[in-house]
């Protein structure tokens, strides 16, 4: 590869490697606070020209690395931001043994973590963020990793991915935080945001778990509390996880272990400000 | 590992995850090593619960098929 850049988030290191220079840039740029990795690489990320002479004529980015989805697709390069991101998460989903992993987001705020788990727009991703910038500890907003010794959450606070209407909400943020306006992927409109100072300053320190939600969005919903029972809660977490079969039994002991642990509650709201009271009334 | 009222149980052989409502953890614990008919099956739990339902000889029978269509269950 040409161009070349390491990067640790929480306890993942990637290597990723890019056939141009400006991807990589912008992804220096937005983790310009995170510290040297210190480890050999967990995970390789390429950012490949699809053909050979597409790296000059209309490039377009091709997502590789260790473990390989047949029909991911590959982007232009403006996105190449977004392509580094889709292809992290990718190779960590895929990859990925040392931690069950959830795709949840978790914020901390006085030694207890929440998950929150849900379906693509459910808005757990905007609400992780949200909190973040008011008083909790942003662990991550997309993956969970729990430890299937202790069932603490280690925090893997990549930039946030804002998409749509989510990007107004942290227009006020200062500029170095976010990354350029990415218009018409296939994801809609992206922006990304690094985490606050602190999410980034405290990414080794995990925390136990002391509630899972299943956060809802929808223009027209009413505010709504409800808990959750165990077994849909173990359902819907098989379900999040992405190495759930491939871990076996260690899985299977750690999900229960887990839902055992914690209460659930289902969570619905229209508006940012019901989000966060909703999420400060569960964990108090 | 019980669930709020489910049993959730890892098939070591399949690596497969199931889920279980009465009676078919009750019969899987009757079975334990202990290989058994439909009929001495229902003796033994018999023993351990009280069966209220007259047609509880069909209904172990029934699960029993589908525990062995799971997998959980085979044929000595």
């Amino acid at each position: 590869m040409r161009h070349r850049l390491d990067l640790r988030i929480g306890p993942v290191t990637f290597r990723i490697g890019s056939d141009w220079r400006a991807p990589l840039g912008e992804l220096a740029r937005l983790y310009a606070l995170y510290p040297e990795p210190d480890a050999i690489a967990d995970f390789t990320v390429r950012l490949e020209a699809e053909r050979i002479w597409r790296r000059w004529i209309r490039p377009s980015v091709g997502i590789r690395g260790d473990y390989i989805l047949p029909d991911a697709s590959p982007l232009a390069l403006r996105h190449g931001l977004l392509a580094a991101e889709m292809a992290m998460n990718l190779q960590l989903a895929l990859g990925q043994r040392s931690f069950l992993l959830l795709h949840a987001a978790t914020v901390e705020r006085d030694g207890k973590a929440l998950l929150m788990t849900g379906e693509s727009g459910a808005g757990k991703s905007t609400l992780a963020a949200l909190l973040g910038e008011r008083g909790w500890r942003l662990m991550g907003d997309e993956f969970a990793l729990v430890d299937l010794d202790t069932l603490a959450l280690h925090p893997f606070p990549r930039a946030i991915s804002l998409k749509n209407e989510a990007i107004s909400l942290f227009a006020d943020a200062p500029p170095e935080r976010l990354g350029p306006l990415l218009e018409n992927t296939p994801k809609g409109r992206i922006r990304h945001l690094r985490p606050g100072a602190d999410a980034i300053a405290r990414m080794d320190e995990p925390a136990p778990l002391a509630a899972i939600l299943f956060p809802r969005f929808g223009r027209d919903f009413e505010r709504a509390m409800r808990p959750v029972g165990a077994a849909e809660v173990f359902v819907r977490l098989t379900q999040a996880s992405t190495n759930y079969i491939a871990l076996g039994e260690r899985g299977f002991e750690t999900l229960t272990g887990l839902v055992a642990a914690a209460p659930a509650w289902g969570i619905d709201y229209s508006d940012t400000d019901t989000a966060v009271a909703l999420v400060e009334e569960v964990s108090r | 590992m019980l669930l709020d009222g489910l049993t959730v149980l890892y098939h070591r052989p399949s690596g497969m995850t199931h889920i279980l409502v009465t009676p078919a953890p009750q019969i899987l614990a009757a079975l334990d090593d202990r290989p058994a008919d439909s009929d001495e099956l229902l003796r033994r739990i018999g023993e351990r619960f009280e069966i209220e339902s007259e047609d509880a000889a069909e209904a172990v029978a029934a699960r029993l098929a589908e525990l062995e269509a799971a997998g959980l269950v085979r044929r000595a």
